[in-house]
């Protein structure tokens, strides 16, 4: 089935980067207004999504050539090791640690050990998402 | 050294195994699993030197302190002498198993992890002073038998086998553990040590005939009594090291051990005497009449085996009348008990490992085949014959010391006068005297129908020749001590049989030279024992000549009214009617399974609510209903409709993707963004996911549906809705506790860190929660994977019997 979709096509590959874009911004900003990994990653699977619909699996690929299931392996790890980091300072299991920096460009910032558990919650989240899309999109 | 790891040392050499069995193939596995029990039995003989003084030797490894449970090591006289038997016998069957089983055709690796792990769970059932580890091991014991009983797996007999073998004796332990329980609970401990030393104090308790009763079901289904035996037989179908190992050296043992460690508790019992001794006399008789109805050679010693249980168990019932009447007259039994199961594991396990050289070299273990192979097996002969003597009861060999004391012990039960003995005392020597006739028949039997008479060596498989040296030492070894111990009974009895006897009697005896037991051939013409065996061998004999005659009647019994009969119908029957009754509810349909699903949850949710006195509905904590709200839920109410109504599978999902929406509409009304923004981007990623999925599925059309099916569904469905309204209603109008969020407020700058508390829960407060909930995640989209695109190849069929 031949379709006319080139306004679906050039405007995804804009959306799909500002979403994207998105995606980060609302991940970084979890800590302290709405967002997260989880919805982080959620939005990224959505524009991903939206990508599958314009195109096809094929090409989506070939542009995001990543092992989807290799980064769910990943962000499970990074999560379960940032947790069990804190067994190596003498504190109880999942124990995070914060504190402000001040970092060149960016100046006085805050830096905490949940930001890098919630990124393996957005790994895991696209990952999954991701290998379970492709793998019954894929089916024939 | 904390010995009570040594009952380890088996399973971690099992861990290394499979490895010796592949990368070293010059060498047959069986000779690095010999290190093993000769180790062990060397080190143990170092402790018999502590329990000949009366003493014991205590190892503890904690493993759940809190609740009581621990590995605990306690060598008296009693575990020494089995630990010498398991790793003893286990030393020569290993040496035995290296020629009887090929290099390169026997799946070596599985056979010796199996054997170790029961040599383990043996030692650890023999040594346990915690009831509860002994519960682990026994139960460790049956489930290496099975593995063992099924080596041969590919057969059918062998798998038919295993099972029956698992069910009897895991239904014992199950039982036996509740006898456990009910010890810990009366006694307020697990040790056997602590609980022998307070058992005066709940001998009275009404949980202990039942206590009673639950143990010995444990130790009679182990050990092979009437009716439990069955399985023994069937369990013939192991290679003979392993039905020379446990099927009759040890753990068919574990029973008597069972019954022998806890004497001490239960031997003021009327119930105990009257079981232990009835039911053991009862399976000596019935075991020894039956082996001479078999025809395989494995089948008459297993036979022989039940009977020879049956034996040693009736003798440690008659050991607990001591407990009563402190007399020189009853002191034997227990004597004789111990000596007994000594003289047993020798002579039936060279009579085992005969009986597989015997199938081994002809190729057949049907006696009816089998004739004149004493002149080329003179070797294999000569043992067997002193095996067969010993087991009848004849000079000079060890079984006749114990055979006289056993019939002894018999005719002193005439003189116990408590518990009805002094009526019914005179029907166990006769039982005894009768069982013992068809022990010398059967025992004749089994060796001059194989050995003696018509060479029929044409019919036989293989062409006979005297078994390799290798094969041959372990039986003889077992042979000379079967001749040794007839001319040293006395040493034995010192160095092992009296410490035991004092750990089983502690109440008697306080140091084991206190047991005053002197083991003598001869006991003069006076001796009612000597006239008994002499009357045994007449009538055995003359029975055995006329065999011929008279083994037809036992064709007689119907074998549905048997024993066996009775299991495989309670088989066919549990299994049959639990398939029956599954079938009833299991249709095979999703559909019906959430209906049960749906339907339990709104019935109990609501029956709950509603008997608890728990729904409240408090309408001042409600927000006020804005205009925005309304539409939102027309718009709602809506979708939900058009979800119902849809013709098509599109139209459906896509209403659902607008319920989702609206639902995160509401979040926005209600000041929610993280809930409204997750929602929002769920509901678009399921409706992809969906459609993806979807639309390989055939056009929606009606799948036999009928009104009154609908009428169900939509109650249900009501119900559910109808549910979840009462209770979210009921949940916001009562608090049981105080909400946490005023904790949440305070301490999300201070102590977290962060300033929007919903993700804070989600990575910090509840990050467990989250963990889980992501590595669930992981595996379900690898279970999707797996299942989609991994599929396993269809083989043509996976039927273990092709």
């Amino acid at each position: 089935m031949k379709t006319n979709d080139v306004i679906l096509q050039t405007t995804t590959k804009v959306i799909f980067f500002i979403i994207f874009l998105f995606s980060i911004h609302i991940f970084f900003a979890g800590h302290y207004t709405p967002g997260g990994g989880f919805v982080g990653g959620l939005l990224t699977t959505g524009a991903i999504v939206l990508l599958l619909l314009a195109f096809d699996l094929n090409t989506v690929q070939k542009a995001l050539p990543f092992n989807f299931t290799i980064m769910t392996a990943i962000g499970l790890l990074l999560a379960l090791g940032t947790a069990a980091g804190s067994i190596f300072f003498n504190v109880p299991f999942f124990t995070h640690a914060f504190d402000d920096f001040s970092l060149p460009l960016f100046g006085v910032t805050s830096l905490h050990t949940a930001m890098v558990f919630d990124a393996g919650v957005f790994l895991v989240v696209v990952g999954a998402a991701i290998t379970i899309i492709q793998s019954i999109g894929g089916d024939s | 050294m904390e010995f009570v790891l040594l009952i380890f040392l088996p399973i971690v050499a099992a861990l290394f195994i499979p490895f010796l069995f592949r990368k070293i193939k010059g060498i047959h596995t069986g000779w690095f699993v010999l290190i093993v029990p000769v180790v062990l039995f060397i080190y143990y003989t170092t402790f018999i030197k502590t329990t000949m003084d009366g003493g014991h030797a205590l190892s503890e490894l904690q493993w759940i302190p809190t609740l009581g449970i621990s590995f605990v090591s306690y060598l008296d006289g009693l575990s020494i002498l089995f630990s010498l038997l398991i790793t003893g016998i286990g030393a020569l069957v290993v040496l035995y198993s290296i020629f009887y089983l090929d290099r390169n055709k026997e799946k070596l690796g599985n056979f010796y992890v199996y054997l170790l792990l029961f040599m383990s769970a043996m030692l650890g059932v023999v040594q346990s002073d915690n009831v509860i580890s002994l519960y682990l091991f026994w139960e460790l014991t049956s489930i290496s038998s099975f593995l063992l009983i099924g080596y041969w797996f590919t057969r059918d007999g062998s798998r038919f086998g295993a099972l029956k073998s698992m069910m009897v004796t895991v239904f014992g332990g199950l039982m036996m553990l509740g006898g456990f329980v009910l010890l810990g609970i009366m006694g307020g401990t697990f040790s056997i040590r602590e609980l022998i030393a307070g058992s005066s104090s709940f001998a009275g308790h009404e949980y202990f005939t039942l206590a009673l009763v639950l143990i010995l079901l444990g130790a009679f289904t182990k050990s092979a009594q009437f009716p439990f035996y069955i399985w023994l037989p069937d369990a013939m179908e192991a290679p003979t090291p392993v039905s020379a190992y446990l099927h009759s050296a040890t753990m068919v043992k574990a029973g008597l051990y069972l019954v022998a460690r806890f004497t001490p508790i239960f031997a003021v019992s009327e119930v105990w005497i009257w079981l232990v001794t009835g039911i053991g006399l009862l399976t000596l008789f019935w075991g020894s009449l039956f082996a001479v109805k078999q025809t395989d050679l494995k089948a008459i010693l297993a036979f022989s085996t039940v009977s020879q249980l049956g034996l040693i168990m009736s003798l440690l019932g008659a050991g607990a009348i001591t407990f009563h009447v402190d007399e020189a007259l009853f002191s034997f039994a227990m004597f004789a008990a111990i000596f007994h199961l000594i003289n047993h594991a020798t002579f039936k396990g060279s009579l085992f490992m005969i009986a597989g050289i015997v199938d081994h070299e002809t190729g057949t273990r049907d006696i009816r085949k089998l004739g004149g192979l004493m002149s080329i097996m003179p070797v294999s002969f000569t043992v067997a014959f002193i095996g067969s003597m010993s087991m009848a009861g004849l000079p000079p060999f060890n079984g006749f010391l114990s055979k006289e004391m056993f019939l002894q012990s018999m005719l002193a039960i005439r003189h116990f006068e408590l518990f009805n003995f002094a009526t019914w005392g005179i029907v166990f020597p006769v039982v005894a005297w009768i069982a013992s006739v068809f022990t010398f028949i059967y025992s004749v039997y089994f060796v001059f129908k194989t050995f003696t008479g018509k060479r029929k060596f044409e019919t036989l498989p293989l062409e006979p020749h005297e078994a390799p040296v290798g094969m041959l030492i372990s039986p003889v070894i077992l042979a000379m001590l079967v001749v040794g111990i007839f001319f040293i009974p006395n040493v034995v009895g010192k160095w092992l049989v009296k410490p035991a006897v004092m750990a089983i009697q502690p109440y008697q005896y306080s140091h084991p030279s206190e047991v005053e037991v002197h083991v003598s051939a001869w006991h003069g013409f006076a001796s009612v024992e000597l006239w008994m065996t002499v009357g045994i061998i007449l009538i055995g004999g003359l029975l055995y000549l006329s065999l011929s005659k008279w083994q037809k009647f036992y064709g007689i019994q119907p074998e549905s009214l048997s024993l066996n009969g009775l299991y495989d119908a309670t088989m066919t029957f549990s299994e049959k009617g639990m398939n029956r009754i599954s079938r009833l509810y299991m249709t095979g349909l999703i559909r019906t399974y959430l209906l049960y699903i749906f339907a339990f949850f709104s019935i109990t949710t609501i029956a709950m609510l509603f008997l608890q006195d728990a729904f409240v509905v408090d309408m001042s904590s409600f927000s006020k209903i804005s205009v925005y709200g309304v539409i939102n839920a027309v718009i709602l109410l809506l979708a939900v409709a058009f979800v119902l109504l849809s013709k098509t599978r599109l139209g459906a999902i896509i209403s659902l993707g607008a319920v989702g929406y609206s639902v995160a509409l509401f979040f926005v009304i209600f000041k929610a963004p993280d809930l409204a923004l997750t929602q929002l981007v769920i509901e678009t990623v399921s409706v992809a996911l969906f459609l993806l999925a979807f639309q390989r599925l055939p056009k929606l059309s009606d799948h036999g549906e009928t009104k009154s099916n609908k009428l169900v569904n939509g109650i249900i469905a009501l119900g559910v809705g109808v549910t979840v309204t009462l209770v979210a209603l009921s949940s916001h109008s009562q608090k049981l506790v105080a909400s946490i969020s005023q904790y949440y407020k305070d301490t999300v700058e201070t102590e977290a860190g962060g300033g929007n508390i919903v993700n804070v829960i989600l990575v910090d407060y509840r990050g467990f929660d989250t963990l889980f909930e992501i590595a669930v995640l992981a595996i379900a989209g690898i279970g999707v994977l797996g299942m989609i695109k991994l599929r396993l190849a269809r083989k043509e069929s996976t039927d273990e019997n092709k």
